[in-house]
């Protein structure tokens, strides 16, 4: 990454840190993870809890265009000039990994049109479990598992699970229905993830998305230093 | 014996008269371009082109020159479809259009449908150069084929130069010797009519038409320019006239009685 | 001038957007007119020798020093559709921004200051191929190819079609892509004393007509 060396030029490159201003762009942060793991659902938790003290949008990536857009929508997280969807042209992972152009496109253009940003969410579409992000496109990635989707993926590994800057794992409410060891999995996320962290949450009650939140409050921390 | 093709041409302008209505004081035409004016109400002059024969066949060439002058206004139709037929004379035949409309001027061209018939080879150019805040109405069909019937060669390319700047230029090569693919799934596939109709307002530069999906195949969409066009693909001639008529309905442009 | 480069500018690969587009195969799919490999050739065989031949003519014009607003303006008109007139024009900020990471050049970076919403792609895949020092030619082909590898890559997608057959397809298409490129650049060669007007503006109408369909769909795969 080219942090601290703007490319010059008008107009952005990739992952540089400057707008073509010179201001400081949004710190851009990435979910990924497996189809029905809740990441759309974690995004409109995080949207609820950061909205009232962020400048936010959200960039979705569906296999089918504005599915994820449109739910945001419907849940009202955001207004509709802050969520732009990509298509992805039925490779959700392209789209993240190998050929960012358009996902850097949206989040450009969403600076341009509601700025200034303080954080954009970019959704991949649910893939495997070798989908990450493009550190041209991200600053850092979350990686989203669910309890259900059985218990043996974090030993089982993969890129997003061993390398995303933070681990979730989802709907451990589901846990005891579907004959998932939390306990299992946390030390198995432990033996891939060293001391990469990973939380546990349920959005149905509890304490919700406030870990994950405040995760995301302490990168943006480290960002605007 | 050497066959060479027969050569006409028709020139027209339209002046404003001075009282609200528009003159022609030029309107020449000859052969298959012959023209007459016919009876309108209000401030608009009308004019029929009447080929006294069918044509264009192979060599031949057919120029249509058009003028409407500043405030004038003009409408120009054909009493029938032009009929393209392969001829004695080698090589294609050309029907050259060119109009020219002034600011603050109006033209509609609205010939009937030009067909293409088995074994004929036509390249038809139609140009039209605006001033700035000049009015146009401009359709275009082409039949391919008559009835149950292989299309001849045909190229036709349209332009549109609104002050000094081309906001469309279109060409469609179709039947025997055009490029491949002319009848496939990207350009025709098993269409027999397809048109254009052109519609340019100097209103539409602050306000420009919403682009619209018109029923199966043809769209109506703003043009980078105070130009509207709508593009059409329809099985036959008649399918393809309902919608054209239809969207001149709809910009308020239909057939004045 | 490095034939190395084409390969790298040309790489389906190469990451400039087009994964996301279909060339109006997605629409074409959904109306039954591709089922096929045989409908899918038919398909390419249409997209070649009209938006491609325009395509290599525009990029063989703009790799030949032809002043890019000219082209730009040149390719609105050709392009009735607005939604394909926006694609386009996405597709070519993000072929700049690939561009100018992976090849440098002055003339990109005046390109993307003179065009901040993207030019028409063809132009800048005119300019990118300048900039990786190659001739128009190679530009011409290159877009050439572009104008039938997208549509046969997203029908392998959409269709499960078999990959083998789609890239027969291809191979069966060099030929007539070979001349098509070599009469965009001698098109591209005469608009210098010409002007805009010796390029060509072969047209599909199902293309244009589809493409607005196609934006107006609420799902789908491809954004074009």
């Amino acid at each position: 990454m080219h942090l601290d060396h703007p490319h010059p030029g008008p107009a952005a490159l990739s992952a540089d840190a400057h707008r073509p201003d010179g201001t400081r762009r949004a710190l851009r942060i990435g979910l990924g993870g497996p189809v029905g793991s809740g990441k759309t659902a974690t995004v409109a938790a995080l949207c609820r809890a950061l909205r009232d003290q962020l400048s936010l949008a959200v960039v979705t990536n569906d296999i089918y265009t504005r599915e994820d857009a449109e739910f945001l929508l419907r849940e009202a997280v955001l207004p509709p000039e802050r969520i732009s969807a990509v298509e992805t042209g039925a490779c959700p992972h392209t789209a993240i990994r190998d050929d960012i152009s358009a996902n850097l496109e949206a989040v450009e253009d969403l600076e341009d049109a509601v700025g200034p940003l303080d954080l954009i969410l970019v959704e991949s579409g649910g893939d495997n479990l070798t989908a990450t992000f493009s550190k041209g496109l991200v600053d850092a990635q979350i990686f989203v598992i669910d309890v259900a989707g059985g218990d043996d993926i974090p030993r089982k590994g993969g890129p997003g699970v061993t390398t995303a800057d933070l681990l979730v794992v989802n709907k451990t409410d589901l846990a005891p229905y579907v004959g998932s060891d939390l306990a299992r999995m946390a030390a198995d996320a432990k033996a891939q993830r060293a001391e990469l962290p990973v939380v546990f949450q349920t959005l149905r009650g509890g304490t919700g998305v406030t870990e994950v939140a405040a995760w995301v409050r302490g990168r943006l921390r480290a960002w605007t230093a | 014996m050497t066959v060479t093709g027969v050569r006409a041409s028709a020139r027209i302008v339209a002046r404003a008269d001075g009282r609200g209505g528009t003159a022609l004081p030029v309107l020449d035409g000859e052969g298959p371009l012959a023209l007459r004016r016919t009876r309108s109400a209000g401030p608009e002059a009308k004019v029929m082109v009447v080929g006294a024969m069918s044509g264009p066949l192979g060599g031949d060439r057919f120029t249509v020159t058009a003028r409407a002058e500043q405030g004038s206004r003009l409408h120009i139709g054909s009493a029938a479809a032009t009929l393209a037929l392969p001829g004695q004379a080698k090589g294609e035949a050309r029907y050259d259009v060119l109009l020219h409309v002034a600011g603050d001027a109006e033209l509609c061209w609205l010939p009937e449908q030009l067909i293409s018939a088995h074994g004929s080879d036509l390249r038809i150019t139609t140009r039209a150069e605006l001033e700035a805040g000049a009015r146009l109405v401009l359709r275009e069909e082409q039949v391919l084929g008559r009835a149950g019937e292989q299309p001849g060669r045909l190229t036709s390319r349209l332009t549109v130069r609104i002050a000094g700047r081309t906001v469309l230029d279109q060409e469609l090569a179709c039947g025997p010797g055009a490029t491949g693919g002319w009848d496939g799934p990207a350009v025709l596939a098993g269409h027999r009519a397809v048109g254009q109709l052109i519609v340019v307002r100097p209103e539409f530069a602050q306000r420009p038409v919403r682009a619209q999906v018109l029923g199966e195949c043809a769209a109506l969409v703003p043009l980078t320019g105070p130009a509207a066009l709508v593009s059409a693909v329809a099985p036959d001639a008649l399918r393809l006239r309902r919608l054209m008529d239809e969207v001149l309905t709809q910009l308020g442009c239909g057939e004045r009685p | 001038m490095s034939r190395a480069a084409l390969l790298v500018l040309a790489d389906g690969r190469f990451p400039a957007g087009g994964h996301a587009h279909s060339g109006g195969a997605e629409a074409a799919v959904k109306a039954g007119r591709i089922t096929s490999a045989a409908s899918l050739e038919d398909f390419c065989r249409g997209r070649l020798h009209t938006a491609g031949l325009v395509a290599s003519a525009l990029a063989a014009a703009a790799a030949l020093g032809v002043e890019p607003r000219e082209l730009d303006a040149a390719a609105d008109a050709r392009t009735p559709s607005p939604a394909l007139r926006t694609a386009a024009r996405r597709l070519g900020r993000q072929l700049l921004r690939a561009a100018r990471v992976t090849w440098p050049s002055a003339e990109l970076d005046v390109l993307a200051r003179e065009f901040p919403k993207g030019a028409h792609q063809p132009v800048v895949l005119g300019l990118a191929a300048r900039a990786a020092g190659l001739a128009p030619e190679d530009a011409a082909h290159c877009a050439a190819y572009e104008s039938v590898s997208g549509p046969a890559t997203a029908t392998v997608r959409l269709l499960s079609l078999d990959p083998f057959d789609a890239t027969a397809v291809l191979a069966r298409l060099a030929p007539e892509l070979d001349r098509v490129a070599d009469s965009a650049v001698e098109a591209a060669r005469r608009v210098a004393d010409e002007g805009a007007d010796a390029l060509p503006a072969a047209s599909a109408p199902l293309l244009e007509v589809m493409a607005e369909a196609h934006a107006a769909w609420p799902v789908r795969l491809f954004a074009s």
